[in-house]
């Protein structure tokens, strides 16, 4: 009881901390520019936040924390204009919006899904900041108590939404995730060190892909190309249908969902380690498993959006409990957030195990700017958002140039390398060919985001385990199955079972035709061909660094036998069977007017003119040549939105302090800034 | 700290610094600092640190951004920095401990020569071992009850600064398994705390935020620090933990630890290089010498601010900060290991954990 005698007051003095005309103006201050910086896919609070570092100094820290937290808390918020409107994935915690939202505004409905998103993203938010309020003050020997077996198992968890989100033929969307995870497999392996499919000579592969890049690839590159070639608005016939209202009365109906959803979101968040990236999938699996009519999911089923938008903003305040009460972040931006709390003021407050004992009224101004941050933030979202949806009835042919644009940018701003560029193409053909051949992109995902934490988990629980197991049986088993993890091994296995008895009913990318065999086989055999060799790679590292090779040993094994059965399948069955499901045999890409190798050859010519010319020069030519050839604007109107195309990245990359892709142009010459 | 003392001594550094280097002016200039990592890790927090400071004490009052280059461990960088010449000395580099390991292992994505730069500013850090309170009940001074325990730590890597605790260990004949794959010291300690380790170490400043608070509690004994280096580079008891014996006296209580021979200058080469020298800021090839004295001269005013260890102990630690000649000096201890030491952590390495950097 003693410590809720110390939490009253010190929510009091917090309150009387919050509640100053200063500190409010702050947190909008914050709030805004967090916005702005969350509207640009791959961007997020880091690069933010880092732009406010320099300020930061000797601030008073209300005020420090005000306007840091005000910028942190929204950018999962309005990451949810770019899945929803274009069907690009703004950061991990986004990703399953998409596979929702985006067919939401292809419906005319992309304010609906907006406003349902975001009131669920507040509620998600609020729910969070109260249940932190209590539980901060017990929270620490729960915390504690997830040990490796238990985040292992939570990772697990999320990575059996697979059997949910993996589509007609439930083979194929295991194969996908699978190969999902070697790809996640790629670079240097974290235990002992190994090179997995990687060499030293290509620096950029031995640091692995980066979620920003195969995100970018998987969802918005195929969505992009598709329009393209139909040369449409996003939303069918530029009609807009449902406006905000609706999106508010949706959640209204739901609201059991979202609280759910957003308990699910804080409890997660509070793992350390885990971080924001199983917990939509959770949600959204969780939203599946609850609904009764699943036929509208991926189609444009708006308990698809509230369900992930719920958890998503209630896992940053989950996510709040490790970094405050262990100095450990759980994220890139709660560690710049760490390091810059050390700043502020003189310097007295210290996160870490302290905090809750000397700074309690600090931790509980945090917890509530949080908190108003979301209400302040949504609030805007709420009422640019019908606005921002007319976005969706503009013909499509002027907006892709754009969005390759942003989708380049926020690639290389992942690794400031060419590469990234590159890197962004290869894995964006992967994303049109699993679209195409209605192989599960979601099931992908989630393979390749949890292919790094399933194999460390996995690795370090063994090592910890074989430990224990050495001093005595019992001992070995009391750390493996303890309670928790027997609790979700039993969850895991339920939602396995009615994981796959729904898959059938969801199909993510449509009714797919079937009509050929030889395109659907010659895909699945250059999966299998990559399989084989990634196995064959893995199999070469020295037995004494075991750690590095099971995992890719055992996943790429499984992923191959799936694929051989599919062949042995492949083999027996009609052409017009499920398994051979084709895009381009009937539908809206069959019927589209371009080409794709053509589509696909403007963004190619983006990539190859950066390499020569550098990124603002290569952008100048794309532009002007896409919008007059391509699109077919005139003179006029194309050097008009080529030069705001330009005004824009340039103002964003200089406010932010950041370089654009060099070209060898740049390695002969000194150009200055933007052209260097 | 009032802003009156914080005048004057700006005023009285200017005053200093001006006569003799009044041909170096950076006014209206910006600076880039930039930092082969990521904005999260813990050469950012330094940067971070510094830049504000040295702004306010370079002639002319620059602009100084901090950039992040991350990629390869910090190789990446450190390549690109190898490429880069003097301009107008608006290019300055952070290193730490994980850019100078990879170097003097020989690592094959090393394309970087460290005595080709010139170094303004190094600093440094310590660290401290502690055990859990079952096994540290059984330390007396020395390591001797210690070598039939199994431990556990978590490791971010044996060629990374972990290397310097497990050799410590090893030497002891302590048999300390770790546990490969956690992202930083902070994940070790979480470890610790939920008794899935057994051992555990952090540098100063994580060790007072922390780690000091399990100690106070009873959970956890401390063992050794890894020491200091005195002004004759002999290892010394760390400042900030004076109580605490260091390694160097722990091994030599204990039998079969030698505080000679291979074993221990490799175990001292790459101490020098992870702890007290682990952060150095360089200048490019080609500096001219008036810019890199201006850039020591104002490291020196930064490091002389009355406020400065309050102000450093609070953010980054309490540091040791070497400018000029002896960053130069610094920078050759902790950047040249011979080459008996580096075979023999070689050999260790491989034989140990079966790594190998080719």
């Amino acid at each position: 009881m003693d410590t809720f005698a110390t939490a009253l007051p010190a929510l009091g003095e917090a309150w009387a901390l919050i509640l100053q005309p200063m500190v409010l103006g702050y947190l909008v201050l914050g709030v805004v520019m967090g916005l702005a910086v969350g509207v640009f896919p791959g961007l997020g609070g880091i690069a933010g936040l880092s732009l406010l570092l320099p300020f930061m100094f000797g601030m008073d820290p209300v005020l420090g924390l005000a306007l840091m937290i005000g910028m942190v808390a929204v950018v999962p918020t309005s990451d949810t204009f770019a899945s929803v409107l274009m069907g690009i994935p703004g950061s991990s915690a986004s990703q399953a919006t998409v596979l929702d939202g985006f067919p939401l505004a292809k419906k005319g409905q992309a304010a609906r899904a907006l406003s349902a998103a975001f009131t669920s993203s507040l509620f998600g938010g609020l729910v969070g900041a109260f249940f932190l309020t209590l539980f901060i003050l017990v929270a620490r020997p729960i915390v504690l108590a997830f040990g490796l077996p238990e985040m292992l198992m939570i990772t697990v968890l999320g990575l059996s939404m697979v059997a949910v989100l993996a589509g007609r033929v439930a083979l194929k969307g295991l194969a996908a995730a699978g190969l999902g995870m070697m790809i996640g497999t790629i670079g240097e392996a974290d235990a002992g060190g190994s090179l997995r499919m990687a060499t030293y000579d290509i620096p950029y592969l031995t640091d692995g892909l980066k979620l920003v890049i195969v995100g970018l690839g998987i969802f918005a590159v195929p969505e992009i190309v598709s329009l393209l070639r139909q040369d449409r608005s996003i939303a069918k016939d530029a009609k807009l249908g449902a406006g905000w209202g609706a999106g508010v009365k949706d959640w209204v109906a739901n609201k059991w969902l979202s609280v759910r959803c957003s308990l699910i979101g804080v409890l997660v968040g509070v793992i350390p380690g885990l971080g924001g990236s199983v917990v939509d999938w959770i949600a959204y699996g969780h939203a599946v498993q609850t609904t009764k009519d699943k036929s509208n999911f991926g189609k444009g089923e708006i308990r698809g959006v509230i369900g992930p938008e719920s958890s998503n903003n209630a896992k940053e305040g989950g996510g709040l409990v490790p970094t405050l009460l262990f100095g450990i972040p759980g994220s890139g931006s709660m560690a710049i957030f760490i390091g810059a709390i050390a700043l502020l003021g003189s310097g007295d407050i210290e996160v870490g195990p302290s905090m809750l004992r000397d700074n309690l009224d600090i931790t509980y101004s945090i917890v509530w700017l949080l908190a108003l941050a979301n209400v302040v933030g949504t609030l805007l979202c709420i009422a640019a958002s019908g606005g921002i949806a007319k976005l969706t009835t503009v013909r499509f042919t002027y907006l892709a140039p754009f969005l390759f644009m942003l989708i380049s940018f926020a690639a290389f701003q992942s690794g400031q390398n060419f590469e990234d560029l590159l890197a962004l193409f290869v894995i964006g053909l992967i994303g049109i060919f699993l679209r195409r051949f209605d192989w599960s992109r979601p099931a992908f995902l989630i393979g390749f985001v949890l292919s790094n934490p399933v194999e460390k988990f996995s690795n370090q629980a063994f090592q910890i385990a074989s430990f224990r197991f050495r001093k005595s049986f019992e001992e070995g088993m009391d750390y493996l199955f303890s309670p928790i993890v027997i609790v979700l091994i039993i969850v895991t296995v339920v939602s396995v079972v009615l994981g796959i008895r729904q898959a059938k009913s969801i199909m993510a990318e449509g009714d797919v035709q079937s009509g050929s065999k030889r395109a659907p086989v010659v895909f699945l055999l250059v999966i299998a061909g990559y399989l084989v060799t990634a196995l064959i790679n893995a199999s070469l590292i020295p037995d004494y660094n075991m750690t590095d090779k099971i995992v890719p040993l055992v996943i790429g094994g499984i992923a191959l036998a799936c694929c051989l059965v599919m062949l042995v399948q492949m083999m027996l069955r009609p052409e017009t069977d499920v398994i051979f499901a084709d895009k381009e045999i009937a539908g809206e890409d069959a019927d589209a007017p371009f080409g794709l190798w053509s589509t696909l050859a403007w963004f190619a010519g983006l990539i190859v003119a950066t390499w020569f010319v550098g990124f603002i020069l290569a952008l100048l030519g794309f532009l002007t040549a896409f919008l007059r050839v391509r699109a077919g604007a005139s003179w006029g109107r194309t050097l008009l939105l080529t030069a705001c195309g330009i005004a824009m990245m340039c103002v964003m990359a200089g406010a932010l302090n950041r370089d654009f892709p060099p070209g060898l142009l740049q390695d002969a010459v000194d150009l200055p800034w933007p052209l260097k | 700290m009032t802003i009156k003392n914080l005048v004057s001594s700006v005023a009285l550094t200017t005053l200093l610094a001006a006569p003799a280097l009044a041909e170096v002016d950076f006014s209206g200039k910006t600076i880039e600092w930039v930092i082969p990592f990521s904005e999260t890790g813990g050469s950012a927090k330094w940067a971070n640190f510094f830049a504000p400071l040295l702004a306010e004490e370079l002639p002319g009052n620059p602009t100084v951004v901090v950039k992040f280059m991350p990629g390869a461990g910090s190789t990446k960088g450190a390549n690109w920095f190898q490429e880069q010449e003097h301009e107008d000395g608006t290019l300055l580099f952070g290193t730490s401990g994980s850019t100078q390991f990879p170097y003097l292992l020989g690592d094959p994505r090393v394309r970087y020569e460290y005595s080709d730069w010139t170094p303004v500013m190094a600093s440094g850090t310590g660290g401290v071992a502690y055990l859990n309170p079952e096994d540290g009940a059984k330390f007396d001074g020395t390591a001797n009850n210690l070598k039939d325990i199994d431990f556990i730590y978590g490791s971010q890597g044996a060629t990374r600064l972990d290397l310097v605790p497990l050799l410590a260990w090893e030497m002891l004949g302590m048999n300390v398994e770790p546990v490969f794959g956690i992202k930083g010291r902070g994940d070790g300690r979480l470890m610790f705390e939920r008794g899935e380790a057994t051992i555990d170490y952090q540098t100063s400043s994580s060790y007072l935020g922390a780690a000091a608070d399990l100690v106070a509690q009873g959970k956890a004994v401390p063992m050794m620090t890894w020491g200091a280096l005195d002004a004759d580079g002999n290892i010394v008891r760390d400042p900030t933990f004076p109580e605490m014996p260091t390694f160097k006296e722990v091994c030599e209580a204990t039998e079969g630890c030698e505080t000679s021979g291979e074993a221990w200058d490799a175990w001292k080469a790459f101490f020098v290089a992870g702890f007290p020298v682990q952060k150095i800021a360089f200048l490019p090839a080609g500096t001219p010498d008036e810019v890199r004295d201006t850039y020591a001269a104002a490291f020196d005013a930064v490091r002389n601010r009355a406020d400065f260890a309050e102000i450093a102990s609070k953010r980054v630690g309490k540091y040791d900060v070497f400018v000029g000649e002896s960053a130069r000096a610094a920078t050759d201890a902790g950047t040249s290991v011979s080459s008996g030491a580096k075979d023999f952590v070689t050999n260790w390495l491989k034989e140990a954990y079966g790594v190998s950097l080719n």
